[in-house]
C-alpha cells in the first residue's frame, strides 16, 4: 500500500479504495491486480471497452462477485463484501443500465420503495409526496408531477429518478453503470447535470463507469482506463483530455494489442451475466 | 350508449399501468379525496362502472316489471356474491403475475371439509376455522410449488385443480351434503338474505385498501411489474406470491360456504366449474392487467356486477343462459383490447 493509494488529493482516507482485485472465471483472467480509489466529494470516470472487464469490477465493488485476490477498503477499513444487500448497508448503492424502477408506481412512491413511511397499516401518501417533492426540487430534478406514473416518464427522467432513489437512501458510494447509454443529447443533459449537483454537494463518492468517455469526461474528476483487466491509465481530468484517451485506445486497435484475449474477457463477462 | 360513454373517458378501462394520476388535476386529488377515500374511486374504475349502470338502467326500462324488485335485486347479489369474493383474491394474484385455476374447487372442498367435522361432532364454529386453515393450506401449496419450484402458476393450480376435485369426490362420497340452518352463525354466513353480498362487498373494500394504501398492497404491485427490480429494492417478492396464493384461496374456501349455505342449501362437490373462470373475466373487465403491475380490486367487483345483471337481465326477457356465455367471451375480448389500446394511445402520445 503506498501513501498516494491510501490517501485521496486533500488528505483524507479514500472513501472506497481496492486494491489488487483480482478475479478468474476458470482459466480466464477477467481482472488482475486493480487497483482503484474514490475520494469522498470526487467523480471517478471509469472507462473501457466492451470485455475490459468494467462490469466484473462493478460487480465486485457492489458485492455481487467476491474477488479472488485483494482486499477493498471503505474509509480506510478493510470489508468483505457479502452480498449486495451487504454492500447497501455499507453505503454502495449501484444504479444499473436496466432500470429496477417500478413502472406502475408514481414517482413518489418509487422514490419510498421498501422504505415507506406508515401510520399503522396504512401508508403515509401525503408524507411521502411532500418529501419526494421537497427531495426532487433539491437535486433539481424536474418532472412533471410526483404522481406521475414512472412508465411515463422519459428515459432521461426515468434514469434521473433511479440515481435520485440510491442517493436517498443514503447512499455514500454511487456506481453508475452506463449512465447515459441509449440517450440522446437532451436526455443524457439531465443526467449529467444531475451528477455535477451531486458533486458539488460533496458527500458522495461517484463511479461513473463508460464506455464512451468523451460524454463523461466533463463531469469526472478524474479517469481510470480499464483495458484487459488491467488499469492502464489513471489520471485527473485536468491532466488529460478525451483526445489523449482516444489516442490510447486507438493505438491499441491498430497494433492488435491483446485482441484476442480480450476476446476471451468478453465472453468470460458474457458468462458471468448468466 | 355504453360506447360512447366509454370512450368519453379514455383512461378507465385502464389496466396496463395507466397515466390517471397524471390526469387527475393535483388539487382534486389532495383536496377533495384526500387519503383513503381517493383510491377507493378512481378512474381506472369509471368505465366498468358506466357500463354496469348504463347496463342495469336499459334492464330496468326494457324488461318486463320485476327487475327493479327486491326479491331481483336479491337474485343479482346472489350471482354476483362469489365471483367477487374469489375476484378479490385472484386481482392480487393477477396483480403480481400469476393466477388460481384452481380456486372453483377450493370452493368445493371447504364446505364438505366443514361438514364432514361438523357431522362428527364438531362445533360448526370450529368446523369452519379449520375449513378454512384447510384452504389456507391449499393456497400455501399452490404458493410454494410456484415459487420455489419455478412452475408457472398455470400449470401448478391446474394440478391442485384435479387434485382438488379428486380429494372432495373421495371426503363427500362423490354426493351432496346438506348445508346447515339454523343459528346465527349461519344466518351471518350466508343464512341471511343479504349476508354474502355484504361479506363481498366488504372484502372488495378492504383489499382495496389493502391494494392502494398499505405496503403489501405496493409490493404486491412492484413484484408484478418488476419482479427483479423489485427482489433488488429488497422486497420479499417470493413472500408475496405466496400471501396472494393463500389469500386467494382462503377467499375462495370462505365463498364456497357462503354460496352452499346462502342458495342451494347444499354443498356439490363438483363446485362450479365455470366460477374461477367467471372471477377472472370480472378482474378483467374490472380493469386489472393479465400481465401483472396494477389492478383493481374494487373494478372487479363492478365487473362482476356486470356480469350479474347481464345474466340476470338475460333471464328477465328471456335470454337464454347460452347467450350470456356468449356475451361474457365478448366482453372480456373488449375490455383486454380497451385495455391494451388505451395503453398503446398513452405511449404514443407521450412520445409526440
Amino acid at each position: 500500500m503506498t501513501a498516494e493509494q491510501a490517501v485521496s488529493a486533500d488528505g483524507a482516507p479514500a472513501t472506497i479504495r481496492a486494491e489488487g482485485i483480482g478475479k478468474r472465471f476458470g482459466t480466464v483472467t477477467a481482472l488482475s491486480d486493480i487497483n482503484i480509489r474514490v475520494g469522498q466529494g470526487e467523480v471517478l470516470g471509469l472507462i473501457g471497452d466492451n470485455g475490459a472487464g468494467k462490469s466484473t469490477l462493478i460487480k465486485i465493488l457492489t458485492g455481487y462477485h467476491q474477488p479472488d485476490e485483494g482486499q477493498i477498503f471503505i474509509h480506510g477499513e478493510p470489508v468483505t463484501l457479502k452480498s449486495v444487500v451487504h454492500a447497501r448497508s455499507l453505503g454502495i448503492e449501484t444504479v444499473f443500465q436496466d432500470l429496477a424502477l417500478i413502472n406502475t408506481l408514481p414517482v413518489y412512491m418509487n422514490l419510498h420503495l421498501n422504505r415507506e413511511p406508515t401510520r399503522g397499516p396504512f401508508l403515509r401518501r401525503h408524507a411521502m409526496r411532500e418529501q419526494a417533492r421537497r427531495y426532487l426540487d433539491d437535486i433539481g430534478i424536474s418532472i412533471p408531477s410526483v404522481n406521475a406514473e414512472v412508465a411515463n416518464l422519459s428515459g432521461g427522467q426515468r434514469q434521473a429518478i433511479a440515481v435520485a432513489r440510491s442517493v436517498y437512501s443514503n447512499a455514500k458510494i454511487l456506481l453508475l453503470d452506463e449512465p447515459l447509454a441509449a440517450m440522446g443529447a437532451k436526455e443524457g443533459g439531465i443526467i449529467l447535470d444531475l451528477i455535477k449537483m451531486l458533486r458539488d454537494r460533496g458527500d458522495l463518492s461517484i463511479i461513473i463507469i463508460a464506455h464512451n468517455y468523451s460524454q463523461v469526461f466533463d463531469v469526472c474528476d478524474r479517469v481510470n482506463l480499464l483495458q484487459h483487466g488491467e488499469i492502464t491509465l489513471d489520471k485527473k481530468t485536468s491532466e488529460t483530455s478525451a483526445e489523449e484517451l482516444l489516442d490510447i485506445v486507438a493505438k491499441e486497435y491498430r497494433t492488435g494489442g491483446k485482441l484476442a484475449e480480450g476476446r476471451g474477457r468478453y465472453l468470460a463477462e458474457i458468462r458471468d451475466i448468466d | 350508449m355504453t360506447e360512447e360513454q366509454t370512450k368519453s373517458s379514455p383512461p378507465a378501462s385502464n389496466g396496463g399501468g395507466g397515466s390517471n394520476e397524471v390526469l387527475v388535476p393535483a388539487r382534486l386529488r389532495s383536496a377533495g379525496f384526500a387519503g383513503v377515500g381517493a383510491s377507493l374511486l378512481r378512474l381506472r374504475e369509471l368505465s366498468v362502472i358506466v357500463v354496469a349502470v348504463a347496463l342495469f338502467a336499459y334492464f330496468s326500462i326494457h324488461s318486463p316489471s320485476g327487475f327493479l324488485s327486491q326479491s331481483n335485486f336479491g337474485n343479482i347479489a346472489d350471482f354476483v356474491s362469489a365471483w367477487a369474493i374469489i375476484a378479490a383474491g385472484e386481482v392480487m394474484l393477477l396483480v403480481c403475475g400469476e393466477i388460481d385455476l384452481s380456486a372453483a374447487m377450493t370452493y368445493a372442498l371447504t364446505p364438505i371439509v366443514m361438514m364432514s367435522l361438523h357431522g362428527n361432532g364438531l362445533p360448526l364454529f370450529v368446523a369452519f376455522l379449520i375449513a378454512l386453515l384447510v384452504a389456507a393450506t391449499v393456497g400455501l401449496f399452490n404458493g410454494l410449488v410456484t415459487v420455489f419450484l419455478g412452475l408457472p402458476s398455470f400449470i401448478t393450480t391446474l394440478g391442485t385443480l384435479f387434485l382438488l376435485h379428486g380429494i372432495t369426490l373421495k371426503i363427500s362420497g362423490s354426493n351432496p351434503m346438506a348445508a346447515p340452518t339454523e343459528g346465527d352463525f349461519v344466518r351471518a354466513l350466508g343464512g341471511w338474505k343479504w349476508s354474502e353480498i355484504l361479506w363481498a362487498i366488504a372484502i372488495a373494500i378492504t383489499m382495496q385498501i389493502v391494494l392502494t394504501n398499505t405496503k403489501w398492497g405496493a409490493y404486491t404491485i412492484a413484484t408484478g411489474a418488476n419482479f427483479v427490480g423489485a427482489a433488488e429494492a429488497g422486497i420479499k417478492v417470493r413472500q408475496i406470491k405466496i400471501r396472494a396464493f393463500l389469500i386467494t384461496a382462503v377467499f375462495s374456501g370462505f365463498a364456497g360456504m357462503l354460496d352452499g349455505i346462502h342458495i342451494t342449501q347444499s354443498f356439490d362437490p363438483n363446485g362450479d366449474p365455470n366460477l374461477m373462470f367467471t372471477a377472472v373475466a370480472a378482474s378483467v373487465i374490472g380493469g386489472t392487467a393479465l400481465l401483472g403491475g396494477s389492478g383493481t380490486v374494487i373494478g372487479a367487483l363492478f365487473g362482476a356486477a356486470l356480469l350479474g345483471i347481464l345474466q340476470d337481465g338475460f333471464n328477465i326477457i328471456g335470454l337464454t343462459a347460452t347467450t350470456f356465455v356468449v356475451v361474457e367471451g365478448a366482453a372480456i375480448i373488449l375490455a383486454m383490447v380497451a385495455n391494451t389500446q388505451l395503453t398503446r394511445f398513452r405511449r404514443g402520445a407521450k412520445a409526440a
